[in-house]
């Protein structure tokens, strides 16, 4: 297959996230730990305080309820899959102001993206370094466009 | 037809062509491979970029690979043979 | 033309020292290839057959001389003394190493250049029409807008890793110079009760399933345009299809819901993003828009034009376009030479191209996409002179838009994607028609050659499209006809059985040569022939 055309779903998924594996959260809060009721189980679980949405969900059907909400996760099967990308924003625009997790095939090169997408907290299925990771965000002094971070873009910082 | 064990070297890019010991960048000094072991090494090393055993023939002038396009990898581009990484 | 600001600068320099990080955790084994591969990709160095190859981004085909200058350079330094020059405005180095690749983006960084997005399943360059702030026909210069949304695409967190490659063309003019109906959005900047924005089309493309785009907006105004786009990228980064790489691209889930459901989607979603404040706010607008100022144009320059030198006049009336200023004039520099390779430049035609830019059209140099050069603002009064120093240098063959101005990808012999040689094939054509009055009489005839179905040729965009196939491991070749990237897109349609490296050669003469003996007369296109005839009477000359 050519360098230029892999495809973005394998077959083959990671393992899941062990319950243990050490979440790493940018939140002033400890990261929430309870159970994580899947998206398909929401309607008739509402009273949880924790969502799953895997990376082919609509995020959307959760902007009712985001008051109720203290952790949304949001899996990565796969690193090129970057549908959760829009689930964050998405979900970030709608208000949610409660704990955002990546979970699953999180590296540290898309650390920077998942960070101004309105993540806050990982769940990588491989741990990361804090060090690299730390040192990852701060490379980019500016950015160009509008975010979940709420970064300014550059063109508000030339213009005024 | 026999196999040749082949890939780009991930430094520089350059054709290699496993032949026997090491790696050459001269088609003619490859060798044939038997099995797979050799191809799991390689690519579980992660020195070699798309390493891959290839079907060629036995000639009197040397292996020829039964593709063209591995023909193509083993001479340069044919537009520019003045380009090949091969020693003269 | 634009010039970074400390904050452009600040970040192709991060980008730099981020890949100079990767690379060596690469190299140290840290990462393996493939947690690597996707970000070599989105700094545009791909392995090909021989060598990384790195397509380093010409932004809407704009260079300035002192950028060709380093291109020069960078060929001597890293490459091979030459560069390949690409249908998409861009150009390309054949042997580059991985471990030198960091040094070169930072010699390119210095001069305001970079490869970010050339490659990878993200939003690509954005091109333009290569006549742009010089052609008569347009509204305005395109290029303002598309320097904006390079800024806006250029490492967004959210389309970053979408189902696959995104392509974006923005074009000023009816006069189609950038093919903008076969992107997968394509912006024509329009006016409409005195305000200015854009029709904008999507899913375009070519590729295995070659499909013309669907207009979805006829006017969305140019303030909102950026969040428009935001708006038809979510749809496709969340519903495009990741199952298949042949079936990713946004022109597929546009086919698969159907326009009309797709842009009720793309207008939901934006009458939610459309409050959120994503457009860039009209200073910015101006500020790039300021950089983009018309040349100091020289008042007293003369009008006319002495075309007494009949190699002179040959080359004036095939390769010089009109200027919007009437003692000016837009010069194609032709990469067509015959026996040479469509598209390639040695380093010192390089070097010598950017002295004449220098002295002779306002230091500015333009890609184009049939793999050309265009030096845009050039007085009438120094054509001759410019004429005479590119003949010296083999730039100078008069065949612009003509049967030996052949587009034409790496194919097998660069490119691991291919499957056949594309290059020999139009050299071969270019040397069967090499008699240059046989080419003028001939006329306007696009020939544009692939060798594997991804397209990069763009042949089902060619009056003449040949398609390079693999045939039980023998290289073969398809020939189309009919196809067009101008603003009368249309998609070439496949002739008949396939042919071999030599058969596809004589299948094109002969196909020509029914051509000229049913025109109405020499002023009728090949392609207008062709739609006026049908394809009967050119099944009849090839197969017999």
């Amino acid at each position: 297959m050519g360098e230029d055309q892999q495809p973005v779903a394998d077959a083959a998924a990671p393992p899941e996230t062990a319950a243990n594996a050490a979440i790493l959260s940018f939140r002033d809060a400890p990261a929430y730990e309870g159970p994580v009721v899947a998206l398909a189980d929401y309607a008739a679980n509402s009273n949880t305080a924790a969502v799953r949405v895997e990376a082919g969900e609509d995020a959307r059907s959760l902007i009712p309820h985001l008051a109720r909400l203290r952790l949304i996760e949001v899996a990565f099967p796969k690193y090129r899959d970057g549908r959760g990308y829009s689930s964050a924003q998405i979900l970030r625009e709608a208000g949610f102001t409660g704990e955002l997790r990546a979970a699953g095939d999180v590296l540290l090169d898309q650390m920077v993206f998942l960070r101004r997408a309105g993540f806050d907290s990982f769940a990588p299925a491989s741990p990361l370094d804090p060090a690299a990771v730390a040192e990852a965000l701060e490379r980019f002094p500016f950015v160009y466009q509008n975010a979940a971070d709420g970064r300014q873009p550059v063109w508000v910082r030339r213009n005024g | 037809m026999i196999k040749l064990l082949t890939g780009n070297d991930l430094l520089t890019g350059d054709v290699l062509w496993w032949d026997g010991a090491g790696w050459s960048l001269n088609l003619a000094d490859a060798v044939a491979v038997e099995g797979d072991a050799l191809l799991a090494k390689v690519i579980a090393e992660e020195r070699i970029n798309d390493p891959a055993l290839i079907d060629a023939e036995l000639t009197p002038h040397g292996p020829r690979p039964r593709t063209m396009r591995e023909r193509i990898r083993g001479t340069g581009p044919t537009v520019r043979l003045d380009l090949n990484r091969m020693p003269a | 033309m634009y010039r970074y600001d400390e904050y452009d600068q600040a970040i192709v320099d991060a980008r730099v020292a981020e890949f100079r990080d990767q690379v060596a955790r690469r190299l140290a084994n840290e990462i393996t290839e493939d947690q690597f591969k996707p970000l070599r990709l989105m700094n545009g160095l791909y392995l090909q057959l021989h060598a990384y190859m790195l397509r380093v981004a010409v932004p809407y085909g704009t260079l300035s001389g002192t950028q060709l200058h380093a291109l020069a350079h960078i060929a001597r330094k890293y490459d091979r003394g030459y560069g390949h020059f690409t249908t998409r405005q861009n150009i390309q180095y054949n042997w580059i190493k991985l471990a030198e690749a960091p040094d070169l983006l930072a010699e390119l960084a210095a001069v305001e250049m970079h490869a970010i997005q050339t490659s990878g399943n993200c939003i690509r360059n954005i091109s333009s029409d290569q006549f742009a702030g010089a052609a008569a026909d347009e509204l305005a210069d395109p290029r303002p807008y598309a320097e904006l949304l390079r800024q806006w695409s250029s490492f967004h967190p959210e389309f970053s890793f979408l189902p696959r490659k995104f392509k974006i063309a923005v074009t000023a003019s009816d006069t189609d110079r950038a093919a903008i109906q076969l992107h997968d959005i394509g912006l024509q900047l329009v006016d409409r009760d005195g305000v200015r924005g854009f029709k904008v089309w999507v899913g375009g493309g070519m590729g295995r399933t070659p499909m013309i785009g669907h207009v979805v907006r006829e006017f969305i105004p140019a303030s909102q345009y950026l969040s428009y786009c935001e708006a038809i990228l979510r749809v496709y980064n969340r519903y495009g299809r990741r199952d298949n790489i042949y079936k990713a691209r946004i022109k597929i889930l546009v086919h698969e819901l159907g326009a009309e459901e797709f842009t009720r989607q793309v207008e939901a979603e934006w009458a939610l993003l459309e409050p959120l404040a994503l457009d860039a706010p009209a200073a910015e607008y101006a500020r790039i828009v300021a950089q983009f100022a018309e040349p100091a144009y020289d008042a007293a320059a003369s009008d006319q034009l002495d075309l007494a030198d009949p190699g002179f006049a040959l080359w004036v009336k095939q390769n010089v376009h009109p200027h919007k200023r009437p003692s000016y004039a837009i010069a194609t520099i032709s990469l067509k030479p015959a026996g040479g390779i469509p598209g390639d430049a040695s380093a010192d035609q390089m070097d010598l191209i950017a002295d004449l830019a220098a002295r002779y059209a306002h230091d500015e140099i333009r890609v184009t996409h049939s793999q050309n050069l265009v030096l845009a603002h050039v007085r009438k009064a120094d054509l001759h002179a410019l004429w005479t120093a590119l003949d010296g240098a083999g730039l100078a063959t008069a065949n612009l838009d003509l049967v030996t101005d052949i587009i034409a990808c790496p194919g097998l012999d660069y490119c691991a994607l291919a499957n056949a040689r594309s290059i020999p094939v139009a050299q071969q054509i270019a040397a069967r028609f090499a008699d240059l009055d046989r080419q003028h009489d001939i006329g306007e005839l696009k020939i544009k050659i692939s060798g594997c179905i991804n397209a990069c040729g763009h042949h089902h965009a060619g009056h003449i499209g040949i398609l390079g196939v693999d045939k039980k491991g023998e290289e073969a070749y398809q020939l189309l006809l009919g196809g067009s990237g101008a603003e009368d897109t249309s998609l070439a349609k496949i002739l008949g059985p396939g042919f071999t490296e030599a058969g596809i050669v004589d299948a094109v003469e002969k196909v020509i040569d029914r051509y000229r003996s049913v025109r109405t007369g020499p002023s009728e296109r090949f392609l207008d022939t062709y739609r006026r005839v049908g394809a009967d009477p050119f099944k009849e000359a090839v197969y017999g």
